[in-house]
């Protein structure tokens, strides 16, 4: 693990840094939103010492202010969540070769360390990527749901200053460069049109998975060689 | 929510995501499907920088969103640091809902 930390530079440190700010102010909202919505001040952040997945905690926690039963919320929640299946088989190597980098790395596979790992071309690089990433969202996400939690609805909506938009742009500064790929391209913008015109009729999380059907369009392409 | 409920979601959850990586320990697996499994997380990944720029819910994520991630995407094509990607794109959106385009 040592070489793996001595591979990171400032560039990607100043990145990482950059996301967990992002991170952490989605964690302060998530903690006052769920004590807004009645919960004790330690559930929330139990669930994101244990879940460690924003999208499907808000989306539970939705469910049941909404009136819906904690299985429907848990299903919600999973469902959203499917998607990491393969982003582990995609970017599983990384982790490290021990049992314990293993087991300890699989909970810190989540979108935005998936795609910092895919941005970077050598491999050890993708390593220290995924763990600094990893390991900086995991305490700035839990750190503020503790904050948020106990300072409680007082904190204003973190989408007036355009943090939805955050999130995004920083996935799609990662994948530009694999999308120079003309393949994967093709592939990527046809699975995101399958997506959205299945979002108004399924429920979250699934439209994604649809956007695997993009895939279609490379089976059919040569596979270009990759470096 | 219930404490039942949060490891219920917690566990499966954690299998969703220790699967991925014990399966590809065990397969062995060609260059050509490693190449199909890396397009695979780039799809999903572009399509969910897709749905949460265009989407709120199931309906229309209204006009703020999408050009605060453009001005971003823009600005991440002409090699922009990073950091000024994400700033641009929430300070774009964030400037826009404070003169009313939602």
């Amino acid at each position: 693990m040592r070489s793996t930390w001595r591979t990171l530079d400032a560039e990607l440190l100043r990145d990482v840094a950059a996301v967990a700010a992002g991170a952490a102010v989605s964690g302060a909202s998530f903690g006052a939103i769920s004590t807004g919505a009645g919960l004790p001040w330690w559930l929330p952040v139990v669930m994101s010492l244990l879940v460690f997945a924003g999208g499907s905690q808000f989306m539970a926690v939705g469910v049941v202010a909404a009136g819906g039963s904690p299985a429907a919320a848990v299903l919600a929640g999973l469902l959203l969540n499917v998607r990491h299946l393969p982003f582990g088989l995609a970017v599983g190597h990384v982790l490290g070769q021990g049992l314990l980098q293993r087991l300890v790395g699989s909970h810190l596979l989540i979108d935005e360390t998936t795609a910092f790992a895919l941005a970077q071309s050598d491999p050890r690089k993708a390593k220290a990527a995924y763990w600094s990433c990893g390991v900086a969202l995991f305490i700035a996400w839990n750190v503020a749901v503790v904050a948020g939690a106990l300072i409680g609805r007082n904190i204003g909506d973190p989408n007036a200053f355009g943090l939805d938009a955050a999130f995004p742009a920083a996935l799609l500064a990662l994948l530009l460069p694999a999308l120079k790929d003309k393949a994967t391209r093709h592939a990527a913008l046809l699975g995101a049109a399958i997506a959205l015109a299945a979002t108004p009729f399924l429920p979250a999380g699934v439209p994604v998975l649809f956007a695997l059907g993009g895939l279609l369009v490379t089976a059919r392409a040569r596979p270009e060689v990759k470096a | 929510m219930t404490l039942t409920a949060v490891l219920v979601l917690a566990a499966g959850t954690y299998a969703f995501r220790l699967a991925g990586p014990l399966l590809r320990d065990r397969l062995t697996l060609s260059d050509r499907v490693k190449l199909l499994m890396t397009t695979s997380a780039t799809v999903l990944l572009f399509a969910l920088m897709a749905t949460s720029t265009l989407t709120k819910g199931q309906g229309f994520a209204g006009l703020a969103l999408p050009i605060g991630v453009l001005v971003g995407g823009v600005a991440a094509w002409s090699k922009a640091p990073f950091v000024v990607v994400v700033v641009l794109a929430a300070v774009t959106t964030a400037c826009l809902r404070l003169v009313g385009v939602s």
